[in-house]
């Protein structure tokens, strides 16, 4: 079946995962979000210990998504993570960092002797919210606005940047930075407002959740700002395509032709806007009759739209990890990927994607018939 | 020839280390007492006993404490492949990365979404569905580690894959050549199988604490016969998957053997050294040197063991220096000679390739697809860069075979006494039970550090060395990281223990409910 496909097929389905992939965990940072808010939302023990609670029944299928994410990328796209994670090495670091201390923040948070105290274990969820968020957010940005490196003949991968990534964050006399940037706050602040919608969705608590209604909208609009700034400039940038033979340069309008040039995609990031905006709309004025439903529109239009955007930015012969040290060392598809072998046996396994989605779907709803209330808390011997 | 900074090479290997080894103090746990917890929710779920109930969740407890860590430093591993070892990354992606796909999609989630049930769904699910995500949840953790082991093994034993000179870089041309290779299959078995050994001596060993303080005696008594029975099972298949790794080692891996068995000279019906001491000798490379200060070995055994005929030859460390033709043996000269010719063609074919010369290119192509197999060994100069620690490889080995055996006995021993009822009448017993936990952890840190050590100089086998292996950053950056992953794993770990410690005293003075 899959054999039958060509090469550049093949690449263009994987790259279709991986951005799926990327298109669900950032809907899935909900739980990061959340973890930003424990502290403003819940103000006794009590409220405390739900919002860590619901958000820690979640925690793991987040990372395992992250984990899926960087195993794809890996087995994909070979050239990119040797060429990203090797030479952004600081802020792959950094995230790697944001991701460890929450791994365990939730089992330890509550436990006795766990040597740290339960406001080291919250400290570490609220830096793992705000780390993890901005700075993927912010590496995500780079496959428009590019990088400093080089890809020699026997494709080793050179940084040419002292500061291993974090210029791309902290050099504030380029004006790229502000494009990486506004697409890491963006993400903050949607994770934010997921996380409000996903309590909606998952606690019976009247005080916890008055207090998230209130935040939703200052959350929501600086996440607009951020956003719209973000995909304004790409739209009108020049973008790194490349030709027939493979020469990358520099397209005026790239990525706003790529919208025109493949229409299907642009719907998709459309519907995807929509949605998201939709379900804080109805979230934030419509309340009391789908305050609870508010996430599915968010989260499911937060998956269209960045898959949508990463599609834009690996289709229709586009770089997907630009060099701005030197154009033909940029990352296409089709340059960068495993060799067809491999992504052939690799479909394969794809075809098991919709079965794993199943049984999380009846697990999870098996378990979460009820909503996590206060009593519950009091009487489950597992909370966190 | 290439520079390499042999500093920046060191502290990424320290990283890498360090962090494997803090990942497998973990993870061991997880893969037996995942089973362990199943086969108690079974016995709960079959006779309704809720003393049954109690047990099995305070063993799970344990094993969410011990989980959650095994996933932090998880993570970093994986990463790590490409913020450390990027060139390598890039080397064998095409392989490795395809077994690493499949880990997440296959094992991940399994593991994650039932490991949710198993810990929530008490009251919330059925029963039946209950015991179902317990086994799932084993099932997930031990297939998770099934694919990174068949990696590890390809990089011990490179098969299924074609160098392609264009890409620079391995690919794969037979997915099942890879994942069913001898190596794969025993790497996985063994590796497996070590961490059943080390959970049930984790449960023997905190069941004897409980019998030595007379508390919850029923309680631990059940707890210790499941793990001895699991542990014992599991103990022979642990030696017979060592045996059988061993042979494979020895002929795929000729130099490491050598190392860990201390064999310098080769010899037809060869010893095997059972027990022995190193002592320091100016240059082991001379004839006839004697390495040891001390040893018991059995005559003819190790010929014996590698090919069930004690008349066979086993080469020492020399004879792979020199070569030996009498047992066709090639020297690390002549494959240093051909590791060259193969370097230098490969760069001569981009360059034939780069000037259009196609003639050039095919000439060149043709040498480096003669002499590929020995490519790593053109990195080299000197052959004695080529052999790794013996005295590393030799005492892990030792180490590890003599602390299974010992493992063993203590299993039949513990499940004597239980079943004559004298358990609790022979308090040595009980106290070497309870001292045997560090030494589970022992022998399975210790059989990575053969693994791992006595490969080297590879990173692949023959075809990679691991100072190739590494990412173009400067050693500092290196070095400020390992040290943030030095204090924040270890502040973690002794958080972890803090609480395992305190989770258990609070569960024998209570009957194991918390
Ligand atoms: C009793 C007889 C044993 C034998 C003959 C044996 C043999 C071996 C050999 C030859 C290796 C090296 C594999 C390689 O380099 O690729 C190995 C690795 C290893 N051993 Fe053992 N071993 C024994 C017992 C144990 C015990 C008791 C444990 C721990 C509880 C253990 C844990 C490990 C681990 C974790 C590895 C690394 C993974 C691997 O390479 O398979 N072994 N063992």
């Amino acid at each position: 079946m899959f054999e039958n496909l060509s090469y550049l097929a093949l690449q263009q389905y994987w790259w279709m995962i991986v951005s799926l992939l990327g298109a669900i965990l950032v809907f899935m940072f909900f739980v990061q979000g959340g973890q930003t808010m424990i502290k403003s939302l819940g103000k006794t023990d009590n409220e405390i210990k739900m919002l860590v609670n619901s958000l820690g029944r979640k925690w793991d299928l987040t990372f395992t998504t992250l984990v899926t994410f960087g195993g794809a990328a890996f087995a994909s796209f070979p050239l990119f993570y040797s060429t990203s994670f090797g030479g952004a090495y600081w802020v792959w670091m950094l995230i790697l960092f944001a991701f460890i201390i929450q791994a365990v923040s939730y089992e330890y948070r509550t436990k006795a002797d766990n040597f740290l105290g339960a406001k080291t274990y919250e400290t570490f969820l609220f830096i793992n919210g705000l780390l993890g968020t901005i700075l993927v957010g912010t590496a995500v940005a780079t496959f428009f606005t590019g990088s400093d490196f080089l890809v020699t003949n026997m494709n080793h991968s050179i940084w040419q940047n002292p500061y291993r990534g974090l210029e791309l964050a902290f050099n504030f006399t380029r004006y790229e930075t502000f494009i990486n940037l506004s697409l890491g706050l963006a993400v903050f602040f949607l994770a934010r407002v997921l996380g409000i919608l996903y309590f909606f969705n998952n606690i019976e608590d009247e005080t916890i959740l008055a207090r998230a209604r209130k935040q939703l909208l200052f959350n929501a609009l600086p996440f607009l700002v951020f956003f719209l700034f973000f995909l304004i400039n790409v739209l009108l940038m020049d973008g790194f395509g490349y030709d027939a033979d493979g020469v990358v340069s520099m397209v005026p309008y790239k990525y706003f032709n790529n919208l025109i040039e493949m229409p299907l995609n642009t719907v998709i990031l459309l519907l995807g806007v929509m949605a998201v905006l939709w379900g804080i709309y109805r979230g934030a004025f419509h309340y009391e009759k789908c305050g609870t439903k508010a996430i599915w529109f968010t989260g499911g239009g937060t998956i269209l739209t960045v898959f949508a955007l990463l599609i834009l930015v690996g289709f229709n012969n586009t770089c997907f990890y630009p060099s701005t040290s030197d154009l033909q060392s940029s990352l296409t598809i089709q340059n960068a990927s495993s060799s067809k072998y491999t992504l052939v046996a690799m479909s394969y396994v794809s075809l098991l994607v919709p079965f794993v989605i199943a049984y999380i779907w009846y697990a999870w709803s098996s378990l979460n018939k009820k909503p996590i209330t206060s009593q519950e808390m009091e009487d489950d011997h597992h909370a966190y | 020839m290439e520079h390499f900074d042999m500093a920046l090479v060191d502290w990424s290997r320290a990283q890498f280390a360090l962090t494997a080894m803090y990942h497998w103090i973990f993870v061991p746990l997880t893969l037996g007492l995942s089973f362990i917890v199943a086969i108690m929710m079974t016995i709960y779920v079959r006779t309704g006993n809720e003393l049954w109930k109690k047990i099995t969740k305070f063993w799970m407890t344990l094993f969410g404490v011990n989980f959650a860590i095994g996933v932090a430093t998880g993570i970093i591993l994986e990463f790590e492949f490409g913020t450390n070892w990027s060139n390598y990354s890039w080397f064998v992606g095409d392989i490795f990365g395809a077994p690493l796909a499949i880990e997440g999609i296959m094992a991940f989630f399994l593991e994650s979404t039932f490991i949710a049930i198993l810990f929530f769904g008490w009251g919330r699910v059925s029963k039946k569905f209950h015991l179902i995500s317990a086994w799932l949840v084993a099932i997930g953790s031990n297939l998770s580690a099934l694919w990174i082991l068949v990696a590890n093994a390809w990089m011990q034993n490179p098969v299924g894959m074609r160098f392609n000179p264009d890409t620079a870089r391995n690919e794969m041309v037979n997915f099942w050549e890879v994942l069913f290779s001898p190596t794969a299959i025993n790497k996985f078995l063994h590796t497996i199988s070590s961490g059943y050994v080390l959970s049930a001596i984790f449960v023997v060993g905190v069941s004897a604490w409980f019998l030595l303080k007379h508390r919850n005696v029923d309680f631990a008594k059940k707890s210790m016969i499941v793990a001895a029975v699991f542990g014992l099972l599991s103990s022979f298949y642990l030696v017979l998957t060592g045996d059988e790794s061993a042979r494979d080692i020895y002929h795929t891996q000729p130099m490491k053997f050598a190392a860990f068995e201390g064999l310098d000279d080769g010899n037809v019906s060869a010893p095997l050294v059972v027990i022995g001491f190193l002592k320091e000798v100016p240059d082991p490379r001379q004839p006839d040197v004697d390495r040891f200060a001390f040893k018991i070995e059995i005559p003819n055994l190790l010929s014996y063991m590698v090919a069930l005929n004690s008349n066979v030859f086993v080469p020492g460390i020399n004879d792979l220096i020199n070569g030996n033709e009498k047992h066709g043996i090639m020297s690390y000269y002549e494959k240093i000679d051909k590791g060259k010719l193969a370097i230098k063609a490969l760069g001569d074919y981009k360059d034939a390739l780069e000037r259009k010369d196609q003639v050039a290119a095919a000439e060149n192509l043709k040498v480096f697809e003669a002499n590929y197999a020995y490519f790593g060994y053109g990195y080299y100069d000197d052959p004695n860069d080529l052999v790794p620690s013996v005295p590393m490889a030799f005492y892990s080995f030792h180490i590890m075979v003599i602390l299974g055996v010992h493992f063993m006995i203590l299993f039949i021993v513990l499940l004597v006494l239980l079943y004559k009822k004298k358990i609790e009448e022979i308090r040595w017993v009980l106290y070497i039970a309870l001292w045997t936990i560090p030494l589970a952890y022992i022998a399975s840190q210790a059989g990575w550090v053969l693994a791992e050590m006595g490969r080297q100089p590879w990173v692949v086998q023959d075809l990679m060395p691991t100072l190739s292996a590494v990412s173009n950053i400067d050693k500092s950056s290196v070095v400020v990281t390992f040290w943030i992953f030095a204090v924040t794993f270890t502040v973690l770990l002794i958080a972890e223990i803090k609480i395992m410690v305190s989770q258990i005293v609070s569960g024998s003075k209570n009957e194991g409910g918390h």
